[in-house]
């Protein structure tokens, strides 16, 4: 077990327009895990791949533990991995699969049979110890997988969108079963996914990366709530964050952001805004949508509602406020038809405010 | 009305359906019968009969015939030896190709080049090299290592006669087996052996334990393909030492052509397709597959 350091890595594949990761920089503490999240494209594989050796970087450097492994070949990091595509070898039985570590390590037969045991039992796949990976379901194998890795009782254990070859009601429930087993190893964990739920349910912390660069690092709650840019804004969230363009005007003595017809209340850290453009940022689950009139006060707009989707758990509405678009989220129960007037209540706590220029958040408290 | 229209029009092309397949295949099935059932037939017939019905006669004069044994001998020593160094040479360069150096296409083309020289041609152009005046005489005698050069090709020379001919089939022969690895070891997707080295496998392990399980399937096929050909090997010999190293394809073309007796020679080269038949079910049996796909 160990904590990694990465610093200022630059990675630039032969031909490609730009860096694929761009002076990355990352501390993951022992025992950690740590989620690399972005869309297709941001480096976060890459970054996955020169940690585990199989790229090396331009420039930059990449400590577990107290060595240097930048240069290192793979097999001397001490480090294991789950592919996306499971790699499991298909001409191995389960057990050599899950012992093929620790056999090209040289270690003893009986030691390696108990240790294989033990992780099968881990994953429950004492029965399946004999077989070939064809005869295994997609899950299974993918347990294998697992089971690989964690046998080799690693300083870091890679994890490269393990459970995105899975169907959807496996996938829920394969991710609690590897958060209880990762928390119970405490083995620091680089876990790379592009989805956003996987990523804020598994995670210590998460890393969002755009375009080789990490955009925001912080606990899953914090990326949530706070996030860093309008892009993790945009990117985390189902529907994501919405973002509202106005200006910001003085209103006696306090700021109001006019969204054309209408306006909204705004704190008074954002003066030197003042006459400016200024971009408002809330979650869609964020807004209390009511019959117009029921509610009044500094935090209401108005709006027409679009189109109405109910969606199990919750009803999805796209509404038209000042010629602008917002999806809210309202309770399962609630009814409305589209083309109705409703009110939007944006609590003052749940409220963002971005700089449209920079994109980047403004800290008001 | 427009019913029955639909069943019959289905049923005609049910039937259309059933027959196409047998349609489809006749001129191959017609081809094959013209061309290998019937002088195999004819083949075996002559092999096992003479004027007065059937008889064991030619069998008897081939094998007594003191080229045979040797043709015998000299056929399986040259697949002993020059099989697996090929396997082996066609393994390395499709590794080296793997590991895309710089030019790597070039080499593939370079390495391939002797898959489209015939055969004769190759036995010619080795026949320039090892001749006693050939081109590596002139080269070791100008560099002083010898002084009149060897006789490669001394019809009492059997060793480097054998050299000679195993060197001309590695140049000749070996792109087969690399074009058929290189296209096994592209078959295998990359993870395995990224999987191998994570998880701490030298170059040897990977090579033992992920790659050459993977590539098993090809190295089948480039096995038996080669051992059949090699069995097949003529032309080469035949410019390079004519019958002073005699091979058993051969003496089937010497029976046939020089000594005009169609009957031995038919025994000869049934002598060939048994050696092919065993030969090629002892791999299928010996590398058959654990029970590891399906």
């Amino acid at each position: 077990m160990a904590e990694i350091v990465l610093r200022d890595l630059v990675k630039t594949y032969p031909g490609a327009a730009g860096p694929a990761t761009d002076g990355v920089s990352l501390d993951v503490a022992d025992g950690e895990f740590m989620v690399l999240l972005g869309p297709s494209g941001c480096g976060k594989t890459t970054l996955l791949r020169t940690v585990a050796g199989l790229e090396l970087p331009d420039s930059g450097q990449i400590v577990i533990g107290d060595r240097d492994v930048t240069y290192l070949d793979p097999r001397r990091r001490n480090l294991s991995m789950v592919f996306q595509s499971y790699a499991v070898f298909p001409h191995k039985k389960v057990a050599d699969n899950i012992g093929f570590g620790l056999r090209v390590h040289g270690m003893a037969a009986d030691e390696i049979r108990r240790k294989v045991s033990w992780a099968a039992e881990l994953l429950q796949l004492t029965d399946y110890l004999d077989r070939y990976p064809a005869k295994l379901s997609g899950g299974q194998r993918q347990r294998v997988a697992v089971a690989r890795a964690i046998v080799m009782n690693p300083d870091v254990l890679l994890m490269d969108e393990p459970l995105s070859n899975l169907d959807a009601l496996l996938r829920l429930s394969f991710r609690a079963e590897l958060k209880k087993l990762v928390n119970e190893l405490g083995t620091t964990t680089l876990y790379v996914t592009h989805d956003q739920l996987e990523a804020l349910s598994l995670g210590d912390r998460v890393a969002v990366l755009r375009s080789g660069r990490i955009a925001q690092c912080g606990p899953p709650t914090e990326v949530y709530d706070q996030p860093a840019d309008e892009f993790v804004g945009g990117f985390l969230g189902s529907p994501p964050m919405n973002f509202l363009r106005g200006v910001l005007v003085e209103d006696g003595d306090t700021l109001r952001l006019d969204v054309g017809s209408q306006s909204i209340g705004a704190p008074r850290e954002l003066r030197p805004y003042l006459g400016q453009h200024i971009h408002l940022g809330i979650r869609p689950e964020s807004m209390v949508a009511a019959e117009p009139g029921e509610t009044k006060g500094t935090g209401v707009l108005r709006g027409t509602v679009q189109v109405v989707e109910p969606l199990g758990s919750s009803v999805l509405l796209t509404m038209d406020t000042a010629g602008q678009q917002l999806k809210v989220q309202a309770p399962a129960g609630f009814r409305v038809d589209p083309g109705s007037e409703l009110a939007l209540d944006l609590p003052v706590d749940t409220r963002r405010w971005y700089d449209p220029e920079s994109q980047l958040l403004l800290e008001v408290r | 009305m427009a019913e029955q229209t639909a069943t019959r029009v289905s049923r005609q092309s049910r039937r259309r359906i059933t027959s196409s397949p047998w349609l489809l295949l006749a001129p191959s099935i017609v081809l094959l019968a013209l061309l290998f059932g019937w002088p195999l037939v004819q083949g075996v017939l002559s092999a096992f009969s003479g004027d007065s019905g059937l008889t064991l006669g030619h069998w008897q004069r081939l094998f007594a015939d003191p080229y045979f044994l040797q043709a015998l001998r000299n056929t399986l020593l040259l697949i002993v030896v020059v099989v697996p160094i090929q396997l082996v040479l066609a393994l390395v360069m499709a590794l080296l190709m793997q590991a895309r150096p710089r030019f790597s296409g070039t080499h593939f083309y370079l390495w391939t080049i002797p898959l489209a020289v015939s055969e004769l041609a190759a036995g010619l152009v080795w026949l320039s090299v090892f001749a006693d005046r050939g081109y590596l005489n002139s080269f070791l005698v100008n560099l002083g290592l010898s002084e009149s050069g060897v006789q490669w090709l001394n019809y009492d020379n059997t060793l480097t006669m054998f050299i000679t001919v195993v060197v001309a089939e590695l140049w000749r022969a070996t792109s087969l087996v690399f074009v058929i690895v290189v296209a096994g070891v592209q078959m295998i997707p990359k993870d395995y052996d990224e999987a191998a080295q994570v998880f701490g496998a030298s170059m040897w392990q990977r090579l033992w334990h992920v790659t050459l399980p993977l590539l098993r399937p090809s190295l089948q096929v480039a096995l038996i393909l080669r051992t059949i050909l090699a069995l097949q090997a003529f032309a080469v010999a035949q410019a390079l030492t004519g019958r002073n190293f005699p091979l058993l394809v051969g003496e089937t073309y010497e029976w046939y052509v020089n000594l005009q007796n169609p009957a031995v020679a038919s025994a000869a080269a049934l002598v060939v397709l048994a050696l092919s038949l065993g030969t090629s079910l002892a791999y299928l049996r010996a590398m058959r597959q654990p029970d590891a796909t399906g």
